[in-house]
């Protein structure tokens, strides 16, 4: 999907370009972005560094298991077929306070675990009740620092480029909240259709 | 309102404070910790480079030809009756399938339009308020073998949907 779409806003492009006669400004900016994209990846450095060493000591610190903590009877109302110890839970709850802090690399691995941890649970190849909650709330992702867009903000000179978190906050809960109705929303569906 | 502002500026020195705070109490060594987690950013940096040199580059082709504008000036008068700003199409397309992707596109829009106007603000709370439908579907179906997805899909993309407006809602109430 992510294929087609790049390539034809570039092959659009180009073809719009030979009959209205701006291929000089494609040629330009096909060079120049390249640039400009290198520029501030190289940037993103500065803020990236910082973040996940904060969250480094964070994680040592054991605040994110304190957060966890806090989330824990949530999760657990979230996931009503999973067992109270099951170690799925623990795993959701990892993967969840990563994502907040906007810890996608940290995130991902907890996920798979917690999503193997599921399927033990169900024992089949179709997706249960608990594994499409779990993709909800990751898709909506609770996110209360988005780090990178932060870093962005600031290599364009922002007056100030973290004026968006509280919007984001706002914007993420939500969506989070969306997507847990629509789980609701869309199980008890299939249900009544069984 | 005013909170949303408010928290907008507090809440990453608090965290930090709290953070180094508890750390220094329980006796970690909170220098070395930060250097040696901070290595991943710059390995997380680099791993970005070639995604957002490609994206970049081929939204830059699309907007130089003036394909870009000709295709929003084609949406917009439906647009803005919703009270849609067009130029947050492409943006609003690409966000459920490609993180990486979206995140060009972000960055191209606050290149063209500012990272304080309008549409830079919102490109921001869009980009950090959803996540990608498609990446995760596929990562974490694929990784344990699940082949039947139900009604997963339709719960993700409906929910990015309802980021979406939450965002320009917001964005428009706090900074319109």
């Amino acid at each position: 999907m992510v294929n087609i779409i790049w390539a034809v806003m570039a092959i659009v492009g180009i073809v719009y370009a030979m009959f209205n006669g701006t291929m000089d400004k494609v040629n330009k900016a096909l060079f120049e972005s390249a640039d400009e994209a290198v520029t501030i990846s190289i940037g993103l450095i500065s803020i990236l560094v910082f973040w996940l060493g904060i969250m480094k000591v964070a994680d040592k610190a054991g605040i994110l298991h304190i957060l966890a903590k806090i989330f824990r009877p949530v999760v657990l109302k979230l996931f009503p077929d999973i067992p109270k110890d099951h170690p799925a839970i623990g795993y959701i709850l990892s993967n969840l306070t990563a994502n907040m802090f906007g810890l996608g690399n940290a995130a991902t691995p907890m996920g798979i675990k917690a999503m193997e941890q599921m399927k033990q649970l169900s024992g089949s190849d179709t997706a249960s009740r608990s594994m499409i909650t779990f993709l909800a709330l990751n898709t909506s992702s609770l996110t209360i620092i988005p780090t990178t867009v932060i870093a962005i903000r600031m290599h364009y000179n922002s007056t100030s480029p973290t004026e968006i978190v509280g919007t984001t906050i706002v914007a993420t809960i939500i969506s989070t909240l969306g997507a847990i109705l629509l789980d609701r929303f869309f199980h008890h569906r299939s249900i009544r259709r069984e | 309102m005013a909170v949303i502002t408010l928290i907008s500026t507090w809440l990453i020195p608090c965290f930090i404070l709290l953070v180094l705070f508890v750390a220094t109490w329980k006796r970690i060594p909170t220098y070395e910790t930060f250097v040696e987690g901070g290595k991943e950013g710059v390995k997380m940096a680099f791993t970005l480079l070639p995604f957002l040199v490609g994206m970049i580059v081929s939204i830059s082709i699309l907007r130089a030809s003036g394909a870009l504008d000709a295709f929003v000036g084609l949406l917009s008068p439906i647009l803005n009756f919703f009270g849609v700003p067009p130029d947050i199409v492409p943006l609003a397309l690409v966000r459920p399938i490609s993180g990486t992707a979206a995140l060009g596109v972000t960055t191209e829009l606050i290149d063209s339009n500012g990272p304080d106007s309008f549409i830079g603000r919102l490109a921001s709370t869009m980009q950090g308020s959803t996540d990608t439908t498609l990446y995760i579907l596929t990562v974490y179906f694929g990784a344990v073998g699940i082949k039947k997805m139900r009604y997963a899909l339709k719960v993700g993309l409906l929910a990015d949907l309802i980021g979406i407006i939450a965002s320009i809602v917001i964005v428009t109430i706090i900074f319109g």
